[in-house]
């Protein structure tokens, strides 16, 4: 396989708070190779957006404490200074958030805030030519009368405007990863499948290797080709899609996929029973172990990572114990 | 649910009093501070005469003698030019603030709300009327109308609190006119209404707690500002009449002996400014506890 | 949105405040004392004299009778005449208003071009060290009276470091610019006089200063906490995700957002401005409007009373309006309405 163009290796994560350290990510590894389509799939508040926003350093310096490798196209971002990190926001690397509407600034036009990536980025030198390419970018997402939304202020489109519009500004500077944080939640589904779909033409048109944040199952077998599983901020299982959904190896994964409503009518979801643990003083093994059915005490210590398939790992113990046998 | 159970107030009310949000509140020592200085200043206005070293000196009194002396040990704040040690004057002196912070409220806040609420819930013409009212009294610079009203009745530390109550009261109104309009569609509100609740009963149960927290800050901070606006007054001669010691009169006599006499102004003027300060501290802690919008 | 028709629609609620406030101003003046004309003439006057001044005041009519008479009055521009000086009051008025004016605009420039960009550094490295300084002074600007400011800086910088004076508006061996708009700032430039220039801004800063540390500390406190406010929100993280420097964040993009409410709230601090302005003619023997009044109040003057206040009052709801059309120009979701896509 070529070199992957994001390599996540060891990396731990956490917040001092009020209350006191909260152990936000454990061990993360992740990679994205080039061009590839990667969901990272997990329930609200596992972790998964922190993420994102760590490997782009936007998290809060004072009060984060990271640990380990991220490694972008030869680059360690954990290291990285703030001006160079500066320099891969929003050309190399490009996020896509979740509330097209509310995540552009309310009081500047489409073309302000497009324009100002444009030439941030040396991708135009003039605004005139930031202006023409803004134009044309917006025709390649389906928006008919450019020059009307250009004009426009977020609050004058709808939210699927504005997440085409949040499109165009990810991919203008032709990035070569890009992170998307469940991007279409805030809207309907048709609005996003139509989103899916644009993302998913215009990211292989560039060469552009997508990172795709979401909680619906539905998106990942729909958008990925791989599939990376998060619980409270551990990676449980990770392989390619149609494999991983096919036959789910870790508890949680099982579980999650267990509790997707069927229109076969023959059952009902089954939720997961307990919660998320406290992130202030989490389980020291197993972070899954206190919902698990199959918990048992060679989880408390931290599972290992063990490949079952071509490209598909768990991190449970109940497939060391088949490995061994 | 119940409708009591439905509204917020009762809820919040009860937050209030949880030893959580006292730690938080004790957590921000700003608050804190502010909250000492409105008590030393409390409790020195209300034991005045035990607190301040020459009590004697609150009234009329010549002590030429002493007069027009510089800070000093036996005189802190040095003496004015009748001779009567300004520590103590402004001892006093913070015992007609705080009177006149309490009255004017005590005057202002039940107008106020009581034409905000009504307003607020009855809308239509009621609305109209009661706002334009509003809008034509806020329409004048707040010092500005005082000033007038004190122009035409004579300068007397009671105009001066007619004249504070007439100019504040407009405020207390707007504020409670937004929250009555919003909270007027609520469910609890609507809930009660259908179950026959009469509206004095709306509006006093299960509005007006939930407007506590707003007033209740708003409240302190305008205790201040109160003070703030009584010492101006003051010192343009139009509230409190000599020899009765009042902080902003006080720095007018000073101000005519600069700058020889400086303590004579500077420290009433200090007074003012801790008062206001304290007060403002302890409203803006409420603030941040209570999380409202003032 | 029509704009056009908007503003049309703000001057007549204009007016009618204004009318409002005309009847307000009116009744305080002759319905709430007992006697006017008693009031004016003092108690040593007999009761003939009152008799007469009553009648000479018009007060003898019935009140409706009395308040169409100065409202027409008002229409023409007679204000009527002072009881104290004998002089028409709208010539007074007339000759303290650019002093008054003046004032009131170079204060208004101090907060304007302190606060706001105080407030934004502020937001900038909230909870740092410079966040603290700076929020502590904004509140000592705030919680300190505009005359104890007016002492303090009297004594500072004139008494003991005798840098600035505290003589009006001109030194006495200076002669005013010859007269434009009636700012000597503005009139000394026009003409070319920059002595004149420098010995007017001599004179203005302390007093501007004295009027302006109150609004500064609120422009302060207000713009750092909707500039906070807009760092929370989405689209600044979103900003910062691609690669706009911190300071193109805080000096455009946290900034214009959070301009509009500040901008709002401008309109009722000019009005405390006009307000203390009477506290700080006073101390500085200021010859504006606001003293004029102050001298009007001190001597029962009930005609420079109410017409102070009547101007000051239609003074400040043109302000008002301006401000609030200038916020309804700024602000695109009010300017543009409902105009969704």
């Amino acid at each position: 396989m070529t070199a992957p163009i994001l390599d996540i290796r060891g990396l731990d994560l956490s917040f001092d708070m009020f209350e006191g350290r909260s152990h936000v990510l454990r061990q993360v590894a992740l990679t994205v190779g080039a061009g590839q389509r990667v969901a990272l799939v997990g329930e609200s508040g596992c972790g998964k957006s922190v993420l994102l926003r760590a490997i782009l350093g936007l998290l809060d310096r004072r009060k984060r404490v990271m640990t380990g490798e991220i490694r972008f196209d030869g680059t360690d971002l954990v290291r990285e200074r703030e001006s160079g990190l500066r320099a891969i926001r929003g050309s190399r690397i490009s996020m896509i958030f979740q509330d097209p509407s509310s995540s552009l600034n309310p009081v500047f036009t489409i073309a302000d805030q497009l324009t100002e990536v444009i030439l941030r980025h040396g991708t135009a030198k003039t605004t005139q030519a930031a202006l023409a390419l803004a134009t044309s970018a917006l025709r390649l997402v389906a928006i008919d009368e450019p020059e009307r939304v250009l004009a426009s202020y977020p609050f004058q489109l709808s939210g699927g405007m504005n997440q085409r519009v949040m499109i165009t500004m990810a991919l203008i500077n032709r990035p070569r990863l890009v992170l998307a944080d469940e991007p279409g939640t805030a809207l309907d589904v048709t609005i996003q499948e139509q989103t899916l779909r644009l993302m998913r033409r215009l990211t292989t048109d560039i060469g552009a290797a997508v990172l795709m944040v979401t909680h619906n199952l539905g998106v990942v077998r729909e958008f990925a080709e791989y599939v990376y599983v998060m619980y409270a901020g551990t990676i449980v299982e990770h392989g390619p899609v149609d494999e991983l959904l096919e036959s789910p190896r870790h508890p949680y994964t099982a579980a999650l996929l267990a509790a997707v409503p069927r229109l076969d009518g023959h059952s009902l979801p089954r939720p997961i029973a307990g919660t998320v643990p406290n992130f202030l003083s989490p389980p020291p093994g197993c972070r899954f172990q206190p919902r698990c059915p199959h918990a048992r005490p060679a989880c408390d210590a931290p599972p290992p990572m063990l490949t079952v398939a071509a490209g598909h790992e768990v991190a449970c113990v109940l497939h060391a114990e088949k490995v061994a046998a | 649910m119940s409708p009591r159970r439905m509204n917020p107030a009762r809820i919040s009310l009860r937050r209030l009093l949880h030893n959580r949000h006292w730690y938080r509140f004790s957590r921000n020592s700003l608050s804190l501070v502010g909250l000492l200085m409105v008590l030393t200043i409390t409790l020195a206005a209300l034991f005045a005469p035990w607190v301040a070293p020459y009590p004697g000196n609150a009234g009329p009194g010549v002590d030429f003698a002493h007069a027009s002396q510089p800070p000093s040990r036996a005189h802190w704040f040095g003496t004015d030019i009748s001779g009567r040690d300004e520590l103590s004057r402004v001892i006093f002196g913070y015992r007609v603030s705080l009177s006149v912070g309490v009255i004017v409220l005590a005057i202002a806040v039940p107008i106020g709300v009581v034409v905000g609420l009504l307003a607020g819930y009855y809308r239509d013409w009621v609305e109209m009327v009661l706002m334009r009212v509003t809008d034509v009294f806020l329409s004048v610079p707040p010092l500005v109308l005082a000033l007038a009203i004190l122009g035409v009745l004579a300068p007397s530390l009671r105009n001066a609190m007619l004249a504070i109550a007439a100019m504040w009261w407009p405020w207390y109104a707007r504020l409670i006119f937004n929250i009555t309009r919003t909270l007027t569609g609520q469910g609890y509100v609507v809930a009660a209404k259908v179950l026959g609740a009469s509206d004095a009963h709306i509006l006093f149960v299960e509005i007006l707690p939930n407007c506590m927290a707003s007033l209740l800050t708003k409240i302190t901070l305008d205790i201040g500002f109160v003070i703030l606006t009584a010492a101006s007054l003051g010192f343009l001669g139009l509230g409190v009449q000599a020899p009765t010691p009042e902080l902003g009169s006080m720095v007018a006599e000073g101000a005519q002996n600069l700058p020889d006499l400086w303590w004579m102004s500077v420290f009433p003027g200090l007074g003012i400014l801790v008062a206001v300060l304290g007060f403002n501290l302890l409203g803006d802690g409420l603030r941040d506890l209570m999380d409202v919008e003032v | 949105m029509n704009l056009p028709r908007y503003l049309v629609r703000r001057l007549f609620a204009c007016l009618a405040t204004f009318v409002g406030v005309s009847i307000l101003i009116f009744g305080i003046a002759r319905v709430i004392p007992g006697d006017p004309a008693r009031i004016a003439l003092g108690p040593t006057a007999t009761d003939e004299q009152v008799r007469e001044f009553r009648i000479q005041l018009g007060l003898d009519q019935p009140l409706p009778q009395q308040y169409a008479h100065y409202v027409s009055g008002l229409l023409h521009g007679d204000l009527g005449v002072s009881l104290y000086t004998n002089a028409p009051v709208a010539r007074d008025l007339r000759a303290g208003f650019p002093a008054t004016f003046e004032l009131v605009l170079v204060a208004t420039l101090f907060m304007v071009g302190i606060g706001i960009p105080l407030g934004v550094i502020a937001a900038r490295h909230r909870d740092g060290a410079a966040d603290n300084v700076i929020r502590l002074g904004a509140l000592l600007g705030v919680v300190t009276p505009s005359f104890v400011w007016a002492v303090l800086l009297m004594l500072v910088f004139s008494d003991y470091l005798g840098w600035l004076p505290i003589d009006g508006r001109l030194s006495e061996t200076v002669s005013p610019p010859p007269s434009v708009t009636g700012l000597y700032l503005v009139d000394s430039l026009l003409a070319g006089q920059p002595h004149v220039f420098l010995n007017a801004l001599e004179h203005i800063i302390l007093p501007a200063t004295a009027l302006s540390l109150a609004s500064i500390g609120q422009t302060t406190r207000l713009t750092r906490a909707n500039v906070a406010e807009a760092y929370a929100s989405p689209y600044i993280e979103m900003a910062r995700a691609y690669g706009i420097s911190g300071r193109r964040i805080a000096s455009r993009y946290a900034l214009r957002p959070a301009l509009i409410p500040t901008l709002t709230i401008l309109g009722l601090d000019i009005a405390a401005k006009l307000g203390n302005a009477f506290l700080v003619e006073t101390v500085f023997g200021w010859p504006g409007m606001a003293q004029y009044g102050v001298q009007a109040i001190l001597h029962k003057d009930l005609n420079g009373i109410v017409g102070t206040v009547l101007v000051i009052a239609a003074f400040f709801l043109v302000i008002n309006m301006i401000v609030d059309a200038a916020v309804t120009v700024l602000d695109p979701r009010i300017r543009l309405g409902a105009q969704g896509a």
